[in-house]
């Protein structure tokens, strides 16, 4: 067996308590008491933009629209603020003949969120794909076209904090799975009535996150929340009911997380108040995409990251010392040279890592021991040895995740 | 087996005999352009229309001629050519319509359209020929009477047979000249047809006008003349000495009347004077009052090199008589209608002694196609193309076809033989994706577009004395090169605005394609009614044409 690190300081303390007495906490919907003016604003900020090219135009002046750049050069990181923030460039797009095209698009789409606001309805990118087809000249050619249209919406009202979901846009992709003490409390979409799903009940299935969480209430008795790169290692977890022995929520994120699960773990958070630990695989993409995005956002919706990020997550594993306190080395893959390019990258350009010096060594040690290792290399000890022995170990420790 | 036997010398002298102009053309017809009876008709309407049209501008009257052809029979056509030229003198009649190889243009160092003086003979001849009669012609001179004249031709004396001799007593023009042919033809429209060549003449000579019946028709066509003035006669000029050859120079001392070689080469050639004529001497090292006549066949030689070496200025262009840039412009504008014109007039140059003058014109735009034109506001209309001669199509072909070359030497058509003509060569030569016209390697620009070349010159170099195409000197070929060059450009700029328009139409098309869009979003987010919708977007499309530059 590795070498295990000295835990002589503050761990007997910190050990967990599994058999205490569970602490019933719960929050409500976000803002369900305020729908009505929510909707409102978003109905408010279609019509400013739409009113200020309108305005120009009588006036004899070329309308601009304006959003923010959606990059990660457009991006700063601030440890205290705990997310991607956007460093505040602003594209404006004038209309001319180039961008007269998607002038109209972005307007007509615009009717469209106003229309579906009105009427609590909403589309999927798809659908206002499809619903462009009756626009005539103005139609999308294909999904991408308009995929970006809409993209450029949410940023232009992102600049209002008005999100996309509040514009009744939603993603195709719903968001993780969920499983533990947790009771999630949702309405029926026609009769209003309350819906409690307890995601301790759901069997050998799981509770799946919808891709609009801020309507929704929670009640849990957990102590943390254990985000799952992996569904091998969700249904592993989930089959010996590990939630139940540690006291805890676990979700899948199912690779990068979706904004929906995003904003769902972070109302767990947050509300709750729990501690996130995130546990993935030990390559450039478990910890540079999968982990940062979930932690503090990404570059390209970083006008949104405020509300989709869990500043609070912390790293439990796989880490590259993990590799070596668990003697996975005969478990690894060498790193391929597009891992190496993404390791790279990240301490070139990631505002996040630059900020974080221990981030920094633990990515230098990754790239000098030259391997990645995944999650279910752990199998290797056999089955349950993350049970028994890898996730009891670390969450003694949860001081020493990575931030 | 017996031996052939030889003919011996003198049976041989017994079989060799002069032979007669006459003879020799109707053996071979070809050389002068009545190869075929399509062509025959041609070259015979030609030649008389060139002789109406020299006749008219030598004695500075504004031409105008009819042409009438009358089908008689399938094959066999009358031809009548009438000018309001100052007509002939009775006693020249049969001569110049008799009799090969008489007139009066080839001696003299004078533009004409005329050279030899065979053309117009030879198509009474050929006339005569082919169905027994001969040419009848009717002319009068100012203050005198109308004669008619019916000419058969003597094949071996080279000799005109008057048949029919009249005066007139009532003729219906003051003046000119009526020709009047039949023979064997055929008549056919298109290319290289006579209607081309009447349109040809048209473009080339907008001072006159030009009455065209072809057969079959009840009206004759209009030419009408673009330009009320005759073009200046061109002088008549000596030779320059590096247009002379060692024998005509050792003919020319023969028969000189100069005594002093000086003197000679000042008096029968041109821009040589006292200091040149020395210089020229000393080169040669031979005395300046050297008599002329008793140079020997060595020392002409000397002479001969002496003025190749000797810097002799060009000769003077009072000799020529060019068309214009504005005339050239007004005569393509009359009978292609096109978008544009674009005109270029080199200065005189000389080619082997001999002044020539190379004009280019290009009328360049597509027939029925809609035009943009941009108003002063900058906007742009999409305008139906206005339809002007009826048979613009002739000139003009479409965009994807190769350019067609109008050639002329001496305002005179030239429809055969276009491959191997100088000016051919010239236009493939040029480098035309320089002015915005596609260009496969060695071929004809593409476009639609007439290139029309005119050589005006005291002697044109044709190749052939049917007159179809030029000889390709080396400074003929830099001559049209240039000039096509220089007209290229202005053609050019003029291409690329259209394209910049064109470019510029297409982008305005989009924003009228989406701008209604923009307003049926803001009617739909702020409730506009229909009125305030259209007219914001009448502001959007007014702001956004006034920012576009053309």
């Amino acid at each position: 067996m590795a070498a295990r690190k000295p835990t002589d300081k503050t761990s007997a303390a910190k050990a967990p308590a599994p058999r205490r007495a569970p602490r019933q906490r719960s929050v409500g919907a976000h803002v369900p008491e305020t729908s009505k003016d929510l909707k409102q604003v978003a109905l408010d900020s279609i019509r400013e933009v739409a009113l200020r090219v309108h305005q120009t135009a009588n006036a004899g002046g070329l309308p601009q629209i304006q959003m923010p750049q959606r990059n990660l050069a457009n991006v700063k990181f601030d440890k205290k603020i705990g997310y991607f923030e956007m460093a505040g460039n602003l594209k404006t797009r004038t209309l001319d003949v180039n961008s007269v095209k998607t002038f109209a698009q972005t307007l007509r789409l615009m009717a469209l969120a106003k229309e579906m606001v009105a009427d609590e309805d909403f589309a999927t990118k798809r659908e206002a794909y499809y619903v462009s087809k009756n626009w005539g000249d103005a139609k999308f050619g294909e999904q991408r076209e308009s995929d970006t249209v809409l993209d450029d919406i949410e940023g232009m009202f992102s600049i209002h904090d008005v999100t996309r979901e509040e514009l009744r846009f939603v993603p195709e992709e719903h968001g993780g799975s969920v499983v533990g003490a947790l009771t999630v409390i949702d309405r029926d979409p026609e009769t209003h009535e309350p819906i409690r799903s307890d995601c301790a009940a759901m069997g050998s299935g799981a509770y799946t996150i919808p891709s609009t969480v801020d309507h929704l209430g929670f009640e849990t008795s957990a102590e943390f929340v254990l985000v799952i790169e992996t569904g091998g290692m969700f249904q592993r977890l989930n089959h010996h009911r590990y939630w139940r022995t540690a006291n805890c929520i676990l979700v899948e994120m199912g690779g990068v997380p979706t904004r929906a699960t995003r904003r769902f773990v972070r109302r767990i958070a947050e509300g709750l108040k729990l501690p996130v630990y995130a546990f993935v695989d030990c390559d450039p993409y478990g910890i540079c995409n999968i982990y940062r995005t979930l932690k503090v956002g990404s570059g390209s919706s970083a006008h949104v990251n405020r509300l989709f990020c869990v500043p609070t997550a912390t790293f439990m594993g796989v880490t590259p010392q993990d590799i070596i306190d668990f003697g996975l080395d005969d478990a690894t893959h060498p790193l391929l040279q597009v891992d190496v390019k993404r390791a790279k990258d990240a301490l070139k350009n990631d505002p996040f890592f630059q900020a974080q010096p221990r981030w920094k060594s633990a990515i230098k040690q990754m790239l000098k021991m030259g391997v990645r290792a995944e999650q279910q290399a752990f199998a290797k000890w056999g089955l349950n040895f993350v049970i028994e022995e890898y996730l009891p170990k670390k969450l003694r420790e949860t001081k020493s995740f990575l931030p | 087996m017996a031996a052939r036997k030889h003919a011996t010398a003198e049976e041989m002298a017994m079989a060799q005999k002069e032979i007669s102009v006459s003879e020799f053309f109707a053996k071979n017809r070809h050389l002068l352009g009545f190869d075929n009876p399509r062509k025959a008709l041609l070259t015979t309407i030609k030649e008389a229309v060139d002789n109406s049209l020299d006749a008219c501008e030598e004695a500075g009257i504004l031409p105008e001629i009819l042409v009438e052809i009358d089908q008689l029979e399938e094959d066999r056509f009358r031809v009548v050519v009438q000018d309001n030229g100052p007509g002939i003198v009775k006693a020249q009649i049969p001569n110049i319509f008799g009799k090969l190889l008489y007139g009066s243009k080839f001696h003299s160092r004078r533009q004409s359209r005329g050279q030899q003086g065979i053309g117009i003979s030879a198509a009474g001849l050929y006339g005569q020929m082919t169905t027994g009669k001969g040419p009848r012609i009717e002319s009068r001179v100012k203050r005198g009477k109308a004669h008619r004249y019916e000419i058969q031709m003597d094949f071996t004396k080279n000799k005109p047979l008057i048949t029919q001799d009249e005066e007139l007593d009532d003729w219906h023009q003051s003046h000119g000249t009526r020709f009047e042919v039949t023979l064997e033809a055929s008549y056919q429209r298109g290319l290289r047809s006579v209607d081309d060549y009447i349109k040809q003449t048209a473009v080339s000579n907008p001072h006159t006008s030009i009455r065209y019946k072809p057969p079959g028709e009840e009206e004759p066509r209009f030419y009408e003349r673009a330009i009320r003035d005759v073009p200046d006669r061109a002088a008549e000029i000596k030779p320059h000495p590096y247009g002379v050859e060692l024998g005509e120079l050792m003919k020319m001392l023969r028969d000189t009347s100069s005594r002093w070689l000086s003197g000679f080469l000042q008096e029968e050639f041109c821009r040589i004077g006292p200091k040149v004529a020395k210089e020229i001497i000393a080169t040669a090292k031979l005395g300046e009052r050297s008599y002329p006549t008793r140079i020997a066949r060595d020392e002409a030689d000397r002479l001969y090199r002496a003025i190749q070496k000797t810097k002799i200025s060009a000769p003077p262009t009072t000799c020529l008589s060019p068309i214009g840039e504005d005339r050239i412009r007004e005569g393509l504008m009359k009978e292609c209608d096109a978008d544009f014109y674009s005109v270029s007039t080199r200065p005189p140059s000389v080619y082997r002694g001999n002044p020539f003058q190379i004009e280019v014109g290009i009328a360049w735009g597509k027939p029925g196609d809609d035009r943009l034109e941009v108003d002063d506001k900058g906007r742009i209309h999409k305008t139906k193309k206005k339809r002007g001669a009826t048979d613009t199509e002739d000139l003009l072909g479409n965009a994807d076809e190769p350019v067609r070359v109008l050639r002329f030497a001496n305002r005179v058509p030239l429809l055969f033989q276009q491959s191997s003509c100088c000016f051919t060569k010239s236009v493939i030569q040029t480098s035309w994706k320089n002015y915005g016209m596609s260009q496969s390697r060695g071929a004809m620009p593409v476009g639609s577009a007439v290139i029309f070349i005119h050589m005006a010159s005291v002697w044109v170099p044709f190749t052939s004395e049917a007159k179809e195409a030029i000889a390709p000197y080396p400074e003929i070929l830099k001559e049209v090169r240039l000039a096509l060059q220089e007209a290229g450009r202005k053609l050019g700029v003029h291409i690329r605005k259209g394209k910049r328009v064109t470019n510029e139409f297409q982008k305005r098309s989009y924003i009228e394609k989406y701008l209604p869009h923009v307003g049926i979003g803001l009617q739909e987010i702020l409730g506009l009614d229909d009125e305030d919708r259209e007219e914001t977007v009448e502001r959007l499309r007014e702001s956004m044409e006034t920012t576009r530059k053309i």
